[in-house]
């Protein structure tokens, strides 16, 4: 895929594959979504957990994908500091606010799902913890960029913090996991193999599909916005100038 | 050399003599730790079960209050683009900013530390340790704080950003060091928090001056 930066940072082409790409992305995630959805709701009960174990399909790919996107954030952050790429701060500040309801939506499902198994919507166990520390510097970022008033400013300040919560999410991580677990180990990314039974994987991975696609489609359309925003926004000022 | 230690001695200078010094620090530390217990209520069973962990969350509070002035108060008079200008590197300067800043804010809230942690009920043996955690998190506390102290330079109501940047960042200190005080009161092993303590701030002095300067750039350009 190492064609795809250098193809994409021109933003004309960019949006002329963006046009077609968004609104394919977006069917194919409605597809995938309903496919997943309804697979999912016809699996058995799980033998510990019951009916719960649908919650699994919409917060697991939720708590991946809010880690999949602060990597996107923190790669473009990296490309628009090192190589003053526009497209690259558009595309990370595009990705912050969809990190960020990302992360909301894996916490709020898995309360949910913790009210019932744990009998607590919230325990302070590791992972909870570290995805709360995710979101909260998802706020810093937004927070940060929204009061700088000089734009170039504002984006280099934020692709900066970007890449030092990049160095720190691992600290905060191993940091979080000393101090507490009571979360279960993970089940699916392991040397041996899942331990998740074929019933339950098969939806799993294709809402997670769903949810990769739903957040591309996405992403793409937000960077589309900012980069009409910023072209109107030139053109007012020509306007303003002449 | 000459150059870095006249520098550190005008930054702990500045930090202690303006605007009330390492005073604010420390009241605004003895402000939260006499609060605790009126909120929490006073009997010394429930007191001492928290008093390690309450005393060390203080401390980064108050460690996040004096930050804003950090690089601010160059900023606004100039200072910040002759530093900026001087043969001395960047990185170097926000290093040394940054050990001003702990000379001056953070060893007074580190002698408080034990102060703080005793008077709300921790046994007197944890004194030592309290004193050599809030040294050591001081360190880490000052230096990531100088990145968001660093990265709000010019923003409206800079120091509340400053705390919404820097809070996560002090995820890890805030465990590491409440660790080793908890398991120090409990009787447990406590030194893996205290050597993961010192790791994060060794780590935050290496990176931390290269994001400061970077910022630090950014805001002057």
């Amino acid at each position: 895929m190492s064609w795809a930066p250098a193809f994409l940072s021109n933003p004309e082409r960019f949006m002329a594959f963006s046009r077609w790409a968004a609104p394919l992305l977006g069917a194919v995630a409605l597809g995938l979504a309903i496919w997943g959805l309804s697979l999912g709701f016809n699996v058995p009960d799980d033998y510990q957990q019951g009916q719960t174990v649908r919650i699994m399909f919409i917060h697991v790919p939720a708590a991946w994908l809010c880690m999949f996107i602060y990597v996107c954030l923190a790669a473009a952050s990296f490309l628009s500091l090192i190589f003053r790429h526009v497209l690259a701060d558009a595309a990370a500040q595009a990705a912050a606010p969809l990190g960020a309801a990302f992360t909301f939506l894996a916490l709020v499902t898995g309360s949910l799902w913790g009210r019932p198994m744990w009998g607590a919507y919230w325990v302070w166990d590791a992972r909870l913890t570290s995805v709360l520390v995710l979101f909260l510097l998802y706020l810093a970022y937004m927070a940060l960029r929204a009061s700088l008033d000089d734009e170039a400013k504002a984006a280099r300040a934020a692709a900066i913090l970007a890449l030092v919560g990049a160095i720190n999410l691992p600290i905060v991580h191993f940091s979080v996991d000393w101090w507490n677990t009571l979360h279960q180990g993970a089940s699916v990314f392991r040397a041996e193999g899942p331990t998740l039974a074929p019933v339950f994987l098969e939806p799993l991975l294709i809402m997670a599909l769903a949810y990769m696609a739903t957040f591309g489609a996405l992403w793409l359309v937000r960077i589309r916005g900012e980069v009409w925003r910023r072209r109107a926004e030139a053109a007012a000022l020509r306007a303003a100038r002449a | 050399m000459s150059r870095l230690l006249a520098l550190l001695g005008r930054e702990t200078a500045l930090a202690w003599g303006r605007g009330g010094g390492p005073l604010v620090a420390v009241g605004f530390y003895a402000g939260v730790t006499t609060f605790l217990p009126l909120a929490i209520g006073s009997e010394p069973a429930r007191l001492a079960a928290i008093a390690p962990g309450a005393a060390w969350v203080a401390l980064a509070l108050a460690s996040l209050l004096s930050l804003e002035r950090l690089f601010e108060r160059d900023y606004e008079d100039g200072a910040l683009d002759q530093l900026f200008l001087s043969p001395v590197p960047l990185e170097l300067t926000c290093l040394v900013k940054c050990l001003g800043q702990w000379l001056a804010n953070g060893a007074p809230l580190a002698l408080a530390a034990p102060v703080a942690a005793i008077s709300l009920g921790a046994k007197p043996e944890l004194g030592p340790l309290a004193f050599a955690c809030a040294l050591l998190g001081g360190l880490a506390f000052a230096f990531v704080g100088g990145i968001g102290a660093a990265l709000s330079l010019g923003a409206r109501r800079g120091g509340l950003l400053t705390a919404v940047i820097v809070l996560p960042l002090f995820v890890p200190p805030v465990i590491f060091g409440g660790g080793a005080l908890d398991a120090f009161a409990g009787g447990l092993p406590w030194t893996g928090g205290f050597a993961l303590l010192g790791a994060y701030a060794l780590g935050a002095i290496a990176v931390g001056p290269i994001a400061m300067a970077a910022a630090c750039r950014n805001a002057l350009s």
